[in-house]
């Protein structure tokens, strides 16, 4: 009992120490016990090594210790994380099933076999994921389904960081009215029933184009990461080095831009990770509601649609596409959870 | 405290305007309320121009938005477009259906995500623990419809392998009059599941993460090292002060909910907000849409509105000044 109690007492501590050493930007010290694999053996080598290496030879060997980038520090973090690193790995492999779609199956996605309809999966056949009521393929049509879904979401992900980045660095940087009115639209926004708002838009302006269901998915997804940068940007102000910039006569732009957008990197990455998994699901919903992307072109929320009607016979139909996004969004959240313990310790999810 | 919330209150009455201006004018500019009826060869000229003139369809935007208010305050919402139905006492309806079905999911998704998410942190990093958070993980990734869809098959399956009717799959009407709580909850009780599904996968997670951070403050620390139970410790002095956050997020998420249960509700034609927007939106009818984004969005800041309060009465340590 009292032994269960200690070691959980000892956790706190140990987890504070991580954060610690990852968090006030002393990794160069500190991390080098786990670090890359080729460093281990430098350290190896110098400890064999009694007498005093001159300067010289130590720089012909590379033994001299490395600066490393915020960027290595966290790739090396990143590695560790085993499971973002599978669920990196398999995403790029769904990712690369969508792209190269057309190599991977015999079929074309509209093409028909009204003699062959609604086949349960089989392998002989080439038909994995079963056939629809009109005979098409139901593997090709989800591999294009990937294609259109995932394409919507990476437009989403890339417009609403811009924007939401953009509006978070100003709110931020600038403070005082600009900050009090562009938080207070963000506000605004975020009262209204994003998925009704969204369904409205999609019904009326969509048109059913795949881009556009992206540009309007990405006008009201940019809210979240605006508050983010904000609160970083704020912090971030208050920093020597931005005060120097300022002294040095830089430009307010250069000093966002250049000075302290590469600070606010982390939940940045974050955050445009995590929205393309919201942005899958979302887009999902409207296509599946009929309101989202419109056939011929198939998208994985749409097939679901499609298939509904005959689920009760043809299960496939139904759970193939489904599962499909399940796991595309499944990767993505742990690839997120990985990349925020590596890029954003500061943000560090307690489940790590 | 009562200065705060008089002030939230009076704060709020701005937003809602912004919102009703905003809502209006999205909804406007996103199209001619009447090119679907323009394009019907069996709607004759004089038709679209009487119901053009009845909702005042020729006049500039701000003078519509001026008689749409005007509508909204003393003709309760006003009527459809294309019928002149009134429509209030069908959002009355569909809100009322909607409460139930909420209400029900998220006590219940509150009690087991609490449940849950208390056992997880006590257990930091034991199996139960990495299953909790794999299944919540495993919870937010799916798809809701699709939830909803594979929960209806999987019933309806077992209704015709076995013909023991356990649950409805769709609708909400009466089958059987005489027993109408038990028929309703046979009806409910799915899209209820489905929606408790996700809610637990959400709250879990803040319930671990909010209780972890109370068992490794100093105090819950004094209280072990003063020699007070486990089983005290946790329950008297972490797990109340865990449940704070947790208070918040359900607030908010609840106000989201009324808007947000709109692919449940299709999926199981459950006579709710969500359903009826959809047939709106399908029929382009801008007028029950307005009407429904304006409730829904009221009903958000009202909730967002709780929850704040709510954060103070139970946190002292929050300072309203």
């Amino acid at each position: 009992m009292t032994d269960a109690r200690a070691g959980r007492a000892t956790e706190p501590a140990q987890e504070a120490t991580v954060t610690q050493e990852t968090g006030t930007g002393v990794e160069e010290r500190t991390s080098s016990p786990q670090a890359t694999p080729e460093e281990p053996t430098a350290v190896a080598t110098r400890s064999t090594t009694t007498e005093k290496p001159d300067l010289e030879e130590v720089q012909r060997e590379g033994l001299e210790v490395e600066s490393r980038s915020v960027w290595r520090v966290a790739w090396s973090r990143f590695l560790r994380h085993k499971l973002a690193m599978g669920s990196l790995i398999l995403l790029l492999l769904i990712f690369a099933a969508g792209i190269f779609a057309p190599l991977l199956t015999p079929y074309g996605f509209a093409e028909q076999d009204l003699f062959n309809p609604t086949q349960g999966p089989t392998v002989e056949a080439r038909h994995f994921f079963g056939t629809d009521q009109l005979g098409r393929d139901y593997f090709t049509r989800v591999l294009f389904g990937i294609r259109t879904t995932v394409r919507v979401a990476l437009i989403v992900a890339l417009l609403s960081t811009l924007i939401g980045t953009v509006i978070g660095a100003i709110a931020g940087y600038f403070g005082g009215w600009v900050d009090n009115a562009l938080m207070r639209l963000t506000d605004l926004i975020l009262t209204l029933p994003s998925l009704a708002v969204l369904l409205v838009a999609a019904a009326l302006l969509g048109n059913g184009i795949p881009e556009r269901v992206a540009i309007i998915l990405a006008l009201i997804f940019w809210t979240q990461l605006a508050r983010i940068i904000r609160g970083v940007f704020l912090s971030l102000r208050e920093k020597e080095y931005v005060e120097a910039a300022k002294a040095l006569g830089a430009t307010d732009i250069r000093i966002i831009f250049r000075h302290m957008l590469p600070n606010a990197v982390g939940p940045v990455v974050v955050n445009a990770t995590l929205v393309i998994a919201t942005a899958i699901l979302v887009e999902a919903v409207l296509s599946f509601l009929g309101f989202g992307v419109q056939p011929p072109t198939p998208a994985l929320g749409q097939l679901i649609d499609d298939g509904k009607g005959q689920m009760l016979q043809a299960w496939w139909l139904v759970v193939f596409p489904g599962i499909t996004i399940v796991l595309i969004c499944l990767c993505i959240n742990f690839l997120g959870d990985g990349l925020r313990d590596a890029l954003d310790p500061t943000q560090r999810r307690t489940s790590a | 405290m009562v200065t705060y919330v008089i002030r939230r209150l009076l704060f709020s009455i701005p937003v809602i305007v912004a919102a009703s201006i905003i809502i209006f004018f999205f909804v406007s500019a996103a199209g001619d309320p009447l090119a679907g009826l323009r394009q019907n060869p069996r709607i004759s000229e004089q038709t679209i121009q009487n119901i053009s003139d009845r909702k005042h369809l020729d006049e500039s935007l701000p003078v519509q938005y001026g008689y749409w208010v005007n509508d909204v305050f003393t003709n309760s919402f006003g009527t459809t477009l294309l019928q002149d139905t009134p429509i209030w006492p069908d959002l009355k309806r569909v809100l009322a259906n909607t409460m139930q079905l909420i209400i029900a999911a998220e006590i219940l998704s509150v009690l087991i995500a609490i449940g849950i998410g208390v056992y997880s942190a006590v257990k930091q990093y034991s199996a139960f623990d990495y299953l909790a958070t794999t299944t919540s993980f495993l919870g937010f990734s799916t798809p809701i419809f699709w939830l909803a869809l594979i929960l209806q098959v999987l019933v309806t399956n077992l209704f015709l392998s076995t013909g023991y009717r356990l649950f409805y799959t769709s609708q909400l009407s009466a089958v059987d009059p005489a027993n109408f709580w038990i028929d309703r909850i046979q009806h409910l009780a799915l899209p209820v599941l489905t929606l408790t599904v996700i809610g637990v996968a959400q709250f879990t997670r803040y319930m671990r993460s909010s209780m972890l951070e109370v068992i490794n403050s100093d105090y819950v620390r004094t209280a072990r090292a003063k020699g007070l139970k486990e089983s005290r410790v946790i329950m008297k002095h972490a797990f109340r002060n865990a449940l704070i956050p947790l208070v918040t997020i359900v607030a908010i998420d609840f106000g989201q909910l009324f808007g947000g249960a709109i692919a449940t509700e299709t999926v199981f034609s459950l006579d709710g907000m969500g359903l009826y927007f959809i047939r709106a939106l399908e029929v382009r009818d801008i007028y029950p849409i307005m009407a429904w984004l304006m409730v829904t969005s009221v009903i958000i800041i009202v909730f967002n509105l709780i929850a704040d309060v709510l954060y103070g009465v139970l946190d002292p340590r929050i300072r309203y000044d």
